[in-house]
């Protein structure tokens, strides 16, 4: 894979290097105790600015998914798998990432998975496995 | 809901589009200024008439092949003295510079507003065949307020985005592939009989299915060819719109509404931002979807076109894979006639303003070999994901 990285600034550097310590960090209201995705100064919701990462359990279900064949540029390897992951935590609350560790051919719609980090540089991407104990 | 419906005073009074190359070898301004001038001269206009400009996403990015001239460029070039123009990428998708451009004119800036939009994707891709790629939109480090949430996951193209969307409309409605592929059939059968198409040679079922996967469920057929394009709608008001050689089609209601994010994950999967601009469309208007004689509906992927088909009510929720299912009804000769012209996947990815320019020629009766029965009523619709715009366009 050769992964574009993302620019980290003040909003986003919480969910980008959350992994160094194991964490998945999405952003909290403590006013309306939602979370919210993407991460920014204010509460999308309440507009209250009382809002910063949280640790989630990194928990979630596949909503949906694709394997990708296109060879977009020379480096990537094909096939692979993209999935929008909805976390346990919150109902539409949901993250694009890969799976990993799983055959393309065994994915499903509704599989439960777990984050792991891959580290890159200054970011740890959250990647997503299908859990073997549900 | 709504009180001041002012796109009502604002009419298509002419259209123009230049020739669709894959590639082409005129200039992009070349091409642009084809399909301007030629849609002025429809209106039965001077460039002097025209005060002015609107276009979508104009040259938002250092001229690049997705859309290489803007308003700037175009005002110089053709000499235009406007009281008003604008661009930009942010807004209801491909058809924002309309509803910008009538917006103008209801406020009243502008008597005539030139809309267009300009792409060379085709020549592009004769250079760099990753042209398109999304890891190549940015050097360097990701700062898309957006796209970075995307690319760190090796989502390379929006066709990664739109194959979710696919993949959940068939998980929840059952919708089966054979089903999808009449939106790819059904544009082919439509660009034979179009001249000016890109693809024009007949596709089969058979082909279809066996056609390279490119991100499941989508396959090369689900999406647009790239071309090299340039189309143009003059915007009059109506009062002034009697006065041309076309019969005005009116602006009857315009859907821009997001009441989502702008987001491609944390949105409606199977109802996108389509669902919001055409609540918006239908409150602006007494028309209904039992109206509408032909349907426009943008097909970057064909999941898109299913997807509008919904949100429009042109059928029920859940339903599109059961109305498109054997291509009848959404057929030239159908109860709803879609993508007359070949849509993007076969007449050729004009971007948004094609199928603008495919409703009027319907509705004006000019679209020869390919001309469906006469009406009144159009629906043009265009975007995907929190892109979405859409015009109901009627001919008295």
């Amino acid at each position: 894979m050769s992964r574009k990285l993302p620019a980290l600034t003040q909003d986003s550097r919480s969910f980008w290097q959350g992994g160094a310590k194991g964490q998945l960090l999405i952003h909290f209201c403590t006013q309306c105790q939602r979370y919210f995705h993407p991460p920014g100064p204010i509460c999308p919701t309440c507009g209250n600015d009382g809002v910063g990462p949280k640790a989630v359990s990194g928990r979630g279900t596949i909503a949906t998914f694709t394997i990708n064949h296109q060879q977009w540029n020379p480096n990537l390897k094909v096939p692979y798998i993209v999935a929008m992951i909805e976390l346990e935590e919150q109902l539409g609350l949901r993250l694009v990432s890969n799976i990993t560790g799983t055959a393309p051919s065994d994915i499903r719609i509704g599989q439960s998975v777990q984050v792991r980090f891959e580290a890159i540089e200054d970011v740890w991407i959250p990647l997503f496995e299908v859990r073997q104990d549900v | 809901m709504f009180d001041r419906i002012l796109e009502k005073d604002v009419a298509i009074s002419g259209i123009g589009m230049s020739e669709v190359g894959r590639p082409s070898p005129l200039s992009a301004m070349k091409l642009t200024t084809d399909a301007c001038l030629q849609a002025i001269a429809d209106a039965g206009l001077s460039k002097d008439d025209i005060d002015g400009v609107a276009c979508w996403p104009g040259d938002n990015n250092n001229g690049d092949a997705f859309s290489p001239v803007g308003p700037n460029a175009l005002i110089s070039t053709l000499g235009l003295k406007v009281n008003w123009f604008g661009g930009g990428y942010e807004g209801p998708g491909p058809l924002a510079g309309i509803i910008n451009g009538a917006m103008a004119i209801a406020a009243g800036f502008c008597n005539h507003v030139l809309v267009f939009r300009t792409i060379t994707e085709s020549t592009k891709r004769q250079t760099d065949k990753t042209a398109s790629a999304l890891n190549n939109k940015t050097i360097g480090r990701d700062t898309s307020f957006f796209w970075q949430w995307y690319t760190p996951f090796d989502v390379m193209s929006a066709i990664n985005l739109a194959a979710m969307y696919a993949q959940r409309h068939m998980f929840e409605y059952g919708t089966k592939e054979e089903q999808l592929a009449q939106i790819a059939l059904t544009c082919r059968a439509n660009a034979q009989v179009n001249p000016n198409a890109v693809f024009r040679t007949p596709l089969s079922m058979d082909e279809y299915m066996s056609s390279r996967m490119i991100s499941s469920p989508l396959r090369l057929f689900d999406c647009d060819v790239h071309c090299d394009a340039s189309t143009a709608i003059i915007l009059s008001r109506s009062d002034l719109a009697k006065d041309g050689p076309n019969q005005p089609i009116r602006i009857e209601a315009i859907g821009s509404a997001l009441h989502q994010p702008w987001s491609w994950d944390q949105i409606n999967l199977t109802g996108m931002a389509a669902i919001d601009a055409a609540k918006m469309m239908w409150a602006r208007t007494d028309y209904k979807p039992s109206d509408v004689g032909n349907a426009q509906l943008y097909d970057g992927f064909s999941i898109f076109t299913l997807i509008w088909l919904e949100a429009l009510g042109l059928c029920p929720p859940g339903e599109a894979g059961n109305f498109i299912e054997g291509g009848q009804r959404i057929a030239r000769d159908g109860e709803l006639p879609i993508n007359t012209n070949g849509g993007q996947l076969s007449g050729g990815r004009t971007h948004g303003l094609g199928y603008v320019h495919e409703a009027c020629t319907q509705l004006w009766g000019r679209a020869g070999e390919r001309q469906i029965n006469p009406h009144q009523v159009a629906v043009a619709a265009s975007g995907g994901g929190p892109l979405a715009g859409s015009l109901l366009l009627v001919k008295d």
